[in-house]
């Protein structure tokens, strides 16, 4: 069983953001390097945050409960928009490097347009947040165990593995978002993709209970995403 | 030691990022006659500003290939090092050996002591890379190659057949598998003498840049099992700035090393060097040589074997006198010179430049970086209590180094030292990952929060 549900798990975390890897991105160059940036970046942005939060956790008391939860809350709100201003730092990046490849080069356009990079960038944030979020638990899922034999949820596996699906391909089209608002300048869409991440967090936070919580935060993102992505091509 | 004689050669440098659009030979390349002419007889040719746009755009274009083709061996080194630390437990035991360039033992009862004995087991272990080094410069600044090539070959042979038979036996252990000797010694003994004859003679490209590979990461393993914690962590530290300053002072022993390679116009030891387009020997006899350049498929003299993925055939380059016969019928007799192939070679062309030229424009990286850096990500997998986060926080940043450093290199074109920044970069991410991002992390996943 142990196996197997690795296996499950990892493919069904992993495989969307794989297959685009392989389709779209293996062949090119320029891609993977973007790719990769995109992905340190996004991991800059999570060790700034942590730093935050650990600071803050070492200067209170860490006896009480109610007050560490709340820091946590704190700190992934606070890494949500550090992950936002990441993401506009990378914009600026690739931006300015494909201007200094379009002001040598003969031709009009530059080998990569804005809108790949965006598909790119994205899938390098959400590559690097669905693995740090699911490595460590597929490692453990390979080992003996029984799930939820403390009483906890039996599905802890199978919602992880999708919520970490959810999230890579949100980090996609909230990458392609936020690079055309800041393209064509429309600043609502770069708070709309905002305020969804915010919500997004904010939703697996609280939850209704162990079924209703998976259910609700998956099906309002995906609309909310396919909606917005629809109005701005 | 093998080690020292691969750290000793631990820079990055790229062929040919000069000039693409001509058949020149660049002082960072191995030179090679091109097309009949001489290195040294061509009249410098003057580039204008469109030219130069060109090539950099040429350079930055191909530049994120170079890098790709420096991120897939580096990748594979890791994997090797990461799994085999992961399955195999023998290589993150601590069986109370160490080894003779770190004497002094980190099991002492005080912090004070153990920083103490850290610090001076990486100081004795830098001092031993640097006479190496040293010794190594002087060795190829009087041209004692035999002595060189000796000590590279006795290195290899260490590693090929011992660390490897070492290896094979603690991976039978961990799966259980039964083994006879017989069977065994034939294993060792066609995988070491392939390995040697791939890298000091000749051999196919992608098996020779498997071994290197393979024995970067046997390599790193050795460091990653005989070296203590703290003492492993401060010499990926001092090595960094080591190579910093070996390559770029300009009185550094590296760096003396790559400018004399480059004034002889020979190779820097293939044994050394991870190279991702062909590899070349040095000392080898002389021979008549062949390329097949699309444009002008001219037979011609050459100061060096090149050892090429392609098959070597008879001196007459392929050109068989039936081929030759119909040319002769085709186009009327021709009869080239020297002479006349300058003259030729001197007409501007308008042609694109030959199809080798892009795939010859590769980069090297040493040996001793590939160790380094899985030996880091290695200790990352071994002994970090997040586990494979941080691994892959280090894996990522050292990939953001290399692409770095590449890219100074494309700016810069000359030799530069490929440690420091990766290295720092990892060492940041390892701390930062292992007691900051980790707690967090942790916290996430108890809660089931995703950011």
């Amino acid at each position: 069983m142990t196996v197997a549900v690795f296996f499950g798990c990892a493919f069904i975390a992993f495989g969307p953001a794989f297959s685009l890897f392989v389709f779209t991105i293996a062949r090119d160059p320029l891609r993977v390097i973007i790719l990769i940036a995109g992905a340190f970046f996004w991991l800059l942005s999570l060790l700034l945050s942590s730093l935050v939060w650990f600071i803050s956790i070492k200067a209170s008391n860490s006896q009480d409960l109610r007050l560490q939860r709340d820091l946590l809350i704190f700190g992934v709100f606070f890494s949500v928009l550090l992950q936002e201003v990441f993401r506009f730092a990378y914009y600026r990046l690739l931006r300015k490097a494909t201007e200094g490849l379009a002001a040598i080069s003969d031709e009009d356009t530059s080998a990569i347009s804005v809108r790949q990079m965006a598909y790119v960038a994205g899938l390098g944030f959400g590559i690097m947040s669905g693995a740090f979020s699911m490595i460590n638990v597929l490692s453990d899922s390979l080992g003996p165990g029984t799930v939820g034999i403390f009483g906890d949820s039996q599905y802890y596996f199978i919602t992880a593995a999708l919520m970490t699906l959810a999230l890579t391909l949100l980090h996609t089209f909230w990458g392609v978002l936020f690079f055309e608002g800041c393209e064509k300048s429309r600043w609502w869409v770069i708070a709309a993709v905002v305020s969804l991440h915010l919500l997004v967090a904010g939703l697996v936070m609280f939850p209704l209970d162990a079924a209703g919580e998976l259910h609700i935060t998956r099906a309002s993102h995906y609309c909310f995403t396919f909606i917005h992505t629809a109005r701005v091509i | 030691m093998a080690d020292h004689v691969e750290h000793a050669v631990n820079n990055v440098s790229v062929d040919g990022t000069e000039g693409s659009r001509h058949t020149e030979t660049s002082p960072g390349r191995t030179e090679v006659e091109l097309n009949g002419q001489p290195p040294t007889a061509r009249p410098p040719l003057v580039l204008t500003d469109t030219e130069e746009d060109e090539d950099e755009e040429l350079t930055l274009k191909y530049g994120a290939k170079h890098v790709i083709m420096l991120f897939i061996p580096v990748t594979l080194c890791m994997v090797v090092v990461v799994a085999t630390i992961k399955s195999v437990s023998f290589y993150t035991q601590k069986d109370g050996q160490q080894l003779i360039y770190t004497p002094f033992r980190e099991d002492t009862e005080t912090v004070g002591q153990r920083a103490l004995n850290s610090m001076l087991n990486a100081a004795i272990m830098i001092s031993v890379i640097v006479v190496m080094t040293l010794v190594l410069v002087v060795l190829y600044k009087y041209r004692c190659y035999k002595v060189i090539q000796g000590w590279l070959f006795f290195s290899n042979l260490l590693l090929l057949f011992f660390f490897s038979f070492i290896y094979l036996g603690e991976v039978f252990k961990t799966y259980n598998v039964a083994m006879d000797y017989l069977t065994l010694a034939l294993i060792i003994w066609n995988f070491g003498v392939v390995g040697m004859i791939c890298i000091h003679w000749k051999g196919p490209l992608r098996l020779q840049q498997a071994y290197l590979i393979m024995i970067s990461a046997l390599m790193a393993l050795v460091f990653i099992k005989y070296l203590p914690e703290w003492t492993a962590w401060l010499i990926l530290a001092a090595i960094s700035v080591y190579d910093l300053l070996a390559v770029l002072c300009p009185k550094g022993p590296l760096r003396i090393l790559v400018e004399t390679a480059q004034e002889r116009n020979e190779p820097i030891f293939p044994a050394l060097i991870y190279s991702s387009t062909m590899v070349w020997l040095f000392n080898m006899a002389d021979s008549a040589e062949t390329r097949n350049n699309s444009s002008h498929p001219v037979p011609e003299q050459e100061n060096q074997v090149a050892v090429a993925p392609m098959a070597q055939p008879d001196d007459d380059g392929g050109f068989t006198p039936a081929w030759v016969d119909q040319q002769q019928h085709q186009l009327g007799p021709m009869q080239s010179t020297e002479d006349s192939r300058r003259e030729i070679q001197e007409l501007p062309s308008a042609r694109p430049p030959p199809e080798e030229d892009e795939e010859e424009r590769g980069v090297k990286l040493g040996l001793g970086d590939f160790i380094f850096y899985s030996m880091l990500v290695g200790k990352a997998s071994a002994t970090a209590s997040g586990d494979w986060n941080t691994t892959l926080a280090c894996f990522v940043a050292i990939l953001i180094g290399l692409c770095l450093t590449l890219l100074l290199l494309a700016i810069f074109k000359k030799a530069l030292p490929a440690l420091p920044i990766s290295i720092t970069f990892g060492l940041v991410f390892y701390f930062a990952t292992d007691n900051l991002v980790r707690p967090f992390m942790d916290q996430l996943a108890v809660h089931q929060f995703y950011i």
